[in-house]
C-alpha cells in the first residue's frame, strides 16, 4: 500500500505543515482589537471588537449581518449560495478570518500591533 | 476513440458525479468549511492507471463542469477546475517518475487540489490573509487523499479484472 518514498512525501508535506504553523502561530497569539470588513479588496469598514453592534452589509453582491458580541464576532446571516461564511465557527483573535466568497467579502480581526498602523497614505 | 473505451470513460464521468452528490447529500464536515473528502477523486486516481492521459483529462473536466451546472455554480466550477487540473497535473508527473505508490500519489493528488483553490481564493478575495488557511488545507489534503489513496489501492485489483 505504501512505498519507501510515499512516507518521505509524508515527511515532506508534514514539514511544510510545521513551518506554516510556525510562521502563522505569532499572528494567531495576537489579541484582537479591530473588525476590518473588505469586499473585493476594497475596504468596507473598521469596528471595535470590544463594543458589540451589528454590521449590515448591503452591497450588490449581496447581503451579510455580521454581528460583533463580548469581543466575538460571527456572520450571522447571509443570502449567499452556499453560507459557507456562516458555517465557519465564531472568531475573536487577529488575524482570524471569515469569508464570504460569493459577494467576495472577508472579515477579519486585527490585532493591537497592527490596529495603529496607517493602512493608506492619500496624499 | 473505440465504442468500448467511449463508455468506460462515460461509465467513469457518471461515477464520479454520483460520488460527489452523495457526498454532497452526506454532509460530514470536519469542522472547517470547504473541507470534504472528495469521494470522486477515487475515480479519477484509478482512471490515472488504467486509462490514457487524455482520456483521465476528459472525465476530471467533464465531472467538474456537469456536477457545477446541475448542482452548483459558475464560482464553484472555477474553484473546482482549479484544483482539479492542477491536482491531476501533478499527479501526471509524479506517476511518470514512478517514485510513489497509487496512495501516494492520491496524496499528492489532495494537496494539490486544496492548494488549486486556495490560489483562485486568493485571486478572487484579493486578501493575503486568508493564507491563514495554508496549514488547515495541506493537514486536509494529507488526510484526505492518504483516505482515498488507500481505498484505491484495495479497488485497483478489481478494476483491472473486471474492465
Amino acid at each position: 500500500m505504501f512505498q519507501k518514498k510515499d512516507f518521505l512525501l509524508i515527511a515532506t508535506i508534514l514539514f511544510i505543515i510545521g513551518i506554516s504553523f510556525y510562521m502563522i502561530l505569532p499572528v494567531w497569539r495576537d489579541k484582537g482589537e479591530t473588525v476590518r470588513i473588505t469586499i473585493d479588496g476594497k475596504l468596507y469598514g473598521s469596528y471595535n471588537l470590544s463594543q458589540n453592534q451589528t454590521i449590515m452589509v448591503d452591497e450588490s453582491l449581496g447581503f451579510n449581518r455580521i454581528i460583533i458580541e463580548n469581543g466575538i464576532v460571527r456572520m450571522d446571516e447571509a443570502d449567499c449560495p452556499d453560507k459557507y461564511c456562516m458555517a465557519y465557527k465564531p472568531i475573536k483573535n487577529a488575524g482570524q478570518t471569515i469569508v464570504c466568497l460569493p459577494h467576495k467579502l472577508v472579515v477579519e480581526v486585527i490585532g493591537e500591533q497592527r490596529s495603529h498602523q496607517v493602512d493608506v497614505i492619500v496624499p | 476513440m473505440k465504442i468500448k473505451s467511449v463508455a468506460y470513460c462515460a461509465m467513469l464521468t457518471a461515477l464520479a458525479m454520483i460520488f460527489g452528490y452523495v457526498e454532497a447529500l452526506v454532509p460530514f464536515h470536519f469542522g472547517l468549511p470547504g473541507v470534504k473528502l472528495g469521494v470522486a477523486n477515487i475515480v479519477i486516481v484509478l482512471a490515472l492507471y488504467q486509462l490514457p492521459v487524455g482520456q483521465v483529462f476528459a472525465i476530471q473536466v467533464m465531472r467538474i463542469v456537469l456536477v457545477s451546472f446541475l448542482f452548483g455554480n459558475v464560482s464553484m466550477m472555477l474553484y473546482s477546475l482549479a484544483g482539479g487540473i492542477l491536482s491531476l497535473l501533478i499527479m501526471l508527473l509524479l506517476k511518470k517518475t514512478n517514485w510513489f505508490s497509487i496512495t501516494g500519489i492520491s496524496i499528492v493528488g489532495g494537496v494539490s487540489h486544496n492548494l488549486g483553490q486556495l490560489a483562485v481564493a486568493l485571486l478572487v478575495v484579493q486578501n493575503l490573509r486568508i493564507t491563514f488557511y495554508l496549514p488547515v488545507l495541506l493537514i486536509a489534503g494529507l488526510v484526505t487523499g492518504c483516505l482515498i489513496g488507500m481505498l484505491a489501492y484495495k479497488l485497483k485489483p478489481l478494476m483491472e479484472r473486471y474492465f
